[in-house]
């Protein structure tokens, strides 16, 4: 079936449905850092554990008020990690997890 | 984003720069656009501790403001969520037709849309979608699976009437319309955002390989079949359209693409010239069915000629140590090859032959651990017990250590006996489907 040029055509959207999206809240952000507890979370990708020990040595060196906690994630980044999460909402304040895609 | 919207933990996701628009596009799909991040310079992976320092010193190249500053608000400022719900919603809806407009225009638009692999496609309109549409059983409205460009998107849903489209614009013949609906059925995406570029493979079994004409014999895997080429070509359209998009930067990160991505290597197996079992029989079904399985990951090849009477096994040897330790090989063999494998190391059947590329594929520990993707995703399992991982992590760093699993390796037939070339493919095998329940 060819058109001619000056003929419009009715086709069909090659897109698929996306999911429903529901709005989700983030957590109350901290006064301050001075006397917390900041989780560094390593995702254990592509040498994120070196690279969040260097963020640890920064507050040591800009903040020592903040204590920092290291901690690798149970699995492989791709896997959700419940005990990891309610360990530092149990013993931290904040947390910071990279370097991840 | 679990962490701060679950476990109400404030918390800041460091990111390398590159992935910007992932960032952005992963945190609305998760209903958290505002979600606090900061950027440092790709690459992180193979900096030495000062040269991360500097990263943590310096800047976010995307804002020019210092990385730790950024860190120290996003863990501590209110965050403005006003219009989040518009923003997130402002997708959230396909129209069932394009506005009506001219050929030309249309393929403009269609590329300009990112709905093509960038080739001319067959314009999908309600004759040819029906056309398509009466070489299946099944409803329109159907729907047949959900896909997602990697694990930490979200999944989109497709129904028959989507597969039928992106079939027509692939250049599908009606009659191929089972085999497309069963790759769609499967779930699995050919247009994955791993950042490794890698395609899928597609292999067709039983009696539809000869009921449509796909190639299995000389030059089965190139452009030389209309069935091989536009199957394939339309699991690729349907992968990047059914899960939302593949668009490099947002939805596609592979870092250096994949030529094997226009059709993801789809072929039928050479039953008939093969000595040995049909892989769909290996994975269940009868010799009358019809199947096709799928592979993804696919990157690497690595090839010979034959199976060499005096040093076959080192030359064997030596092409499974070129793969990456992470990968997993798919032997696809001309039936020259097949049966001078059953010549040279009596495989008469393909599990033997697999047991063994198991035995022969060694590697010291040390070398073994030290591998990046090993490290990304085996270390991890490895610490937490999960097995043969746990038991490779206490060899001593000279010990030799398997570098696959068994069921990691598979074997096809494939060719026109040409010649005795063979190749083992770096890919990983997902499933195996019904094509007759899509007849």
């Amino acid at each position: 079936m060819t058109a001619s040029a000056d003929e419009n055509l009715t086709v069909l959207n090659p897109v698929g449905y996306p999911p429903k999206i529901t709005p989700k809240a983030l957590a109350p952000r901290l006064d301050s850092l001075d006397g917390k507890t900041v989780y560094l979370v390593d995702p254990r990708f592509d040498d994120s554990g070196l690279f969040l020990r260097q963020v640890q040595s920064w507050f040591a060196d800009h903040m020592p008020t903040v204590k920092t906690k290291f901690v690798e994630m149970n699995n492989v980044y791709t896997k959700d990690d419940p005990q990891t999460w309610e360990k530092i909402k149990t013993d931290g304040d904040a947390a910071i997890i990279g370097v991840g895609h | 984003m679990t962490l701060d919207n679950k476990y109400g933990v404030p918390t800041v996701a460091l990111h390398t720069h590159v992935f910007e628009k992932v960032v952005e596009s992963v945190n609305r799909v998760h209903g958290m656009p505002r979600a606090p991040r900061a950027f440092v310079p790709q690459p992180v992976m193979g900096k030495t501790a000062e040269q991360l320092r500097a990263y943590v010193d310096g800047k976010d190249p995307l804002s020019g403001r210092p990385v730790m500053q950024e860190v120290i608000e996003g863990l501590t400022q209110p965050i403005d969520d006003s219009g989040v719900v518009s923003e997130i919603f402002a997708h959230a809806a396909t129209p069932r037709l394009v506005d009506a407009d001219s050929e030309e225009s249309l393929q403009q638009l269609f590329l300009e849309k990112n709905w093509t692999d960038k080739l001319p496609i067959v314009l999908p309109t309600e004759k040819r979608v029906k056309e398509m549409l009466a070489h299946t059983s099944h409803k329109a409205d159907e729907v047949v699976g959900h896909m997602r460009s990697t694990h930490f998107r979200e999944y989109w849903e497709y129904t028959v009437e989507k597969v039928a489209v992106n079939a027509v614009m692939a250049g599908a013949q009606p009659e191929y319309f089972p085999v497309i609906l069963a790759l769609a059925s499967t779930g699995v995406t050919a247009r994955g955002s791993t950042s490794s570029s890698a395609a899928a493979m597609v292999v067709v079994n039983g009696p539809i390989r000869n009921e449509i004409n796909m190639n299995s014999g000389t030059g089965a895997m190139g452009p030389f079949n209309h069935a091989n080429a536009t199957i394939g070509r339309a699991y690729g359209l349907l992968s990047q359209n059914g899960q939302g998009s593949s668009v490099p930067g947002v939805t596609y990160m592979g870092s250096q693409g994949n030529n094997y991505a226009y059709n993801n290597v789809t072929f039928a197996e050479n039953e008939e010239r093969s000595p040995w079992t049909p892989f769909h029989i290996e994975h269940g079904f009868k010799a009358s069915d019809s199947a096709v399985s799928v592979f993804t990951g696919c990157r690497s090849t690595a090839f010979t000629l034959g199976v060499r009477e005096k040093y076959w096994r080192e030359h064997v040897r030596s092409m499974l140590r070129g793969l990456d330790a992470h990968s997993q090989p798919t032997f696809l063999l001309d039936p020259i090859t097949a049966r001078q494998f059953i010549d040279r190391g009596g495989f008469d059947t393909k599990e033997k032959l697999i047991e063994w590329a198991y035995e022969n594929s060694l590697m010291a520990a040390k070398e073994y651990w030290d591998y990046q993707l090993i490290q990304n995703y085996i270390y991890p399992r490895a610490t937490f017990g999960e097995e043969p991982y746990a038991s490779k992590l206490k060899a001593a760093p000279d010990e030799m250590i398997h570098m696959f699993k068994p069921e990691e390796i598979h074997v096809v037939v494939v060719g026109g006996e040409t010649n005795g070339y063979w190749r083992i493919m770096d890919c990983n095998y997902q499933k195996t489907v019904s094509v007759d329940k899509w007849r």
